[in-house]
């Protein structure tokens, strides 16, 4: 189901926005050259894009490409030039105030790069904030904070006050203040940016955890590629305002829709991205553990391989045979495979990220197996696929 | 070279306001005086052991031990100099000049806070009202409310309003931003928002002004004794006049007093008692 829905959107800054904007729409106008001619600045060009229930939508760009614009455009802390912004299906851009209090108040909450709490409050009463704005009673409204400070583990320090804790603690103060009025969409303005590396990637975690038991809708907001492709189930890439590609981390990564985006992607870490399914080898030479020792070894001779892997009737891996094993079998004139088949082999499901293929290699003298649930052979891998895998030239079996 | 004739167009504005609007000076007249006096009847009314242990444990409460002990025996000098009644006079003037210029300049500061062009107006305004002579204003408002405490009061309020209106205008607009979006994101009505996050932050920038408004009124309530409001001025301008160096150093001396005491007050409310150890 859909959840977020954004339409052409657009958010020029300025004394005279519309007659900008009737530029913008007509001709091929840069960001620079309005800049340049007028007094006016196109935070957001054009956007449209489609979050799904339970998602998280990373937008990512550096600074000035409008990622910041464009988040506060979801909730109208900016409002959009023109464009619709849907949330349920409904074009929220024609709210009036009240309406729009009533969805900040329960369905949208927001956390902030700079953590942006009360500092005259305490953690609890910092995070029952959007709860005591709503009109609940206190005592309800503490008890769901510190539900909430419990759910990013900071049971104890309800009564602290917020500058006695670390960067890393007050952001997830700001995340339990977001989830404490439970709403569907959380956007997250470079929630993590400010914090130290080690931090952030603990940050990161928690909040890949939380998700798998709140199935929120997530818009995040980031300037850094790897924590877009770490946390982003879909990525919006920006510059000056227009989303260049949506996509998948692996569709960012293997299909870079323009230079700009393969610039960005050169420096990544892809032992974190790609995945055991994409560079992977399909495999025709494989023999069902009834054929025999001889079958064996002339299909290893006619692919010119030192070894195979064996399947039963359901093309389920039951193990590998070399060609040695094979042949002295046969000259003690044996046809069983089932007496000399090597179980020790390292099966993978696809989503397997090269990161955790790279130990497996260094045990292994076979090839790795992709294998499905039920240990149907998808593909195999070779040491030297990894290689490729990590210099970003996989080819792929499409 | 032409002389504008300024001095008479304000002697003109004057008269106007005089023979026109005196049933509203009238109006003003009685709640300025109903609030003097009644300040005054409970200062003065009090006896002075009473309110001597009053004012030590609000110094002890707000600034510690230190100024407790400093107002104890400031307040003791005070009294065997026998300057005490017309202390307390003055500061019933002072108190009802500063509540006024609270009550006046803290929703004007917050209206400024929100408004560019009434902030740009306004401060042209302000430096006028703070730079101007304080003597000037006794003159017309002798014209408007007559001898007494009353025209001393309104003279004060105009004078030391100032400062609490800048601060609090000054205050609100130190907000941090990402707060202030921060509560507009969880959907603060413009009043919430006031109330439970712009006054709180504000806070202690509004305090230094309140601190500022009240010594400045001390000043000027000893300046208004010249035209009659009362209280420990009339002990300094004696000195002046009379040329009695002694009685003017007294009177001076418990002036000093007060304000140190208000002043050192003041200045701890709203700073945190002790700091709260790291959890």
């Amino acid at each position: 189901m859909i959840k977020v829905e954004v339409k052409n959107l657009y958010k020029i800054f300025g004394p005279a926005p519309q007659k900008i904007l009737s530029h913008i729409k007509k001709g091929t106008v840069s960001k620079k050259e309005i800049l340049k001619k007028t007094d006016h600045g196109i935070g957001v060009n054009n956007a449209s894009f489609q979050v799904e229930e339970g998602e998280i939508f990373v937008v990512m760009g550096l600074s000035g490409s409008g990622k910041s614009t464009l988040i506060r455009c979801l909730n109208r802390l900016i409002e959009p030039t023109a464009g619709e912004v849907y949330i349920d299906n409904e074009d929220i851009v024609k709210y009036d105030v009240d309406k729009l209090r009533e969805i900040r108040r329960k369905k949208i909450s927001m956390v902030f790069q700079n953590f942006a709490l009360l500092p005259h409050r305490t953690i609890e009463e910092n995070v029952a904030f959007g709860l005591e704005v709503q009109g609940l009673k206190l005592e309800e409204r503490i008890n769901k904070a510190v539900e909430a400070l419990v759910l990013v583990g900071l049971k104890g320090y309800e009564k602290s006050m917020p500058s006695e804790l670390s960067g890393g603690m007050q952001q997830r103060v700001g995340l339990a203040r977001a989830l404490a009025t439970n709403p569907d969409i959380l956007l997250m303005d470079e929630a993590f940016s400010a914090l130290d590396p080690l931090i952030k990637k603990e940050m990161q975690d928690e909040l890949l955890s939380l998700q798998v038991k709140m199935h929120k809708t997530i818009i995040f907001i980031t300037h850094d590629l790897d924590e877009a492709l770490k946390i982003g189930d879909k990525i919006a890439i920006m510059k000056d305002g227009v989303i260049v590609q949506i996509g998948s981390p692996e569709e960012i990564l293997k299909k870079p829709a323009d230079d700009y985006v393969r610039e960005f992607v050169q420096g990544v870490n892809r032992t974190k991205v790609v995945t055991a399914g994409s560079i992977m080898k399909n495999t025709d030479t494989i023999v069902f553990s009834k054929d025999g020792s001889r079958v064996a070894v002339r299909k290893m001779k006619e692919a010119s391989i030192s070894s195979v892997f064996v399947v039963d009737k359901q093309r389920r891996l039951k193990g590998i045979v070399t060609i040695e094993n094979a042949t002295k079998l046969i000259k003690e004139n044996k046809e069983d495979l089932n007496e000399i088949i090597d179980t020790d082999v390292e099966v993978v499901s696809p989503d397997t990220l090269i990161e955790d293929l790279i130990p497996l290699f260094i045990n292994s003298k076979y090839p790795i197996v992709v294998a499905d649930e039920e240990r149907k052979i998808l593909g195999i891998i070779f040491k030297v696929s990894v290689l490729a895998g990590i210099m970003g030239e996989e080819e792929y079996d499409v | 070279m032409y002389r504008l004739p300024i001095g008479k167009y304000v002697e003109i504005g004057v008269d106007w306001l005089t023979d026109n609007l005196s049933t509203f000076f009238d109006i003003i007249k009685s709640a300025f005086l109903f609030v003097i006096d009644g300040f005054e009847f409970i200062y003065v009314g009090i006896p002075f052991i009473i309110m001597l242990a009053i004012i030590c444990t609000i110094a002890w409460w707000t600034a510690g031990k230190k100024t407790a002990l400093f107002t104890l025996v400031g307040a003791l000098v005070i009294k065997s100099i026998e300057l005490w009644e017309l202390t307390m006079k003055t500061f019933a003037l002072v108190t009802t000049a500063t509540v006024i210029a609270l009550v006046i300049g803290i929703p004007l500061g917050i209206w400024m806070s929100r408004s560019n062009r009434l902030n740009k107006g306004m401060r042209p305004i302000l430096d006028f009202m703070q730079t101007m002579p304080a003597f000037v204003y006794l003159i017309p408002a002798v014209y408007f409310f007559d001898l007494g405490p009353v025209p001393g009061a309104v003279a004060t309020v105009i004078f030391a309003m100032p400062p609490i209106v800048r601060l609090t205008s000054l205050g609100i607009r130190q907000v941090p931003r990402d707060v202030i979006e921060a509560s507009r994101a969880f959907g603060c009505t413009p009043k919430q928002m006031l109330f439970k996050v712009q006054i709180p932050l504000a806070k202690p920038t509004i305090l230094a002004g309140l601190n500022q408004t009240i010594m400045l009124s001390l000043s000027m309530v000893v300046i208004s004794s010249m035209i009659g409001s009362g209280g420990l001025g009339d002990i300094v301008l004696k000195g002046i006049t009379q040329m009695k160096i002694g009685v003017g150093f007294e009177g001076g001396l418990a002036v000093v007093i007060l304000a140190m005491i208000l002043d050192r007050i003041t200045q701890s409310i709203g700073k945190p008692k002790s700091k709260r150890k790291v959890a």
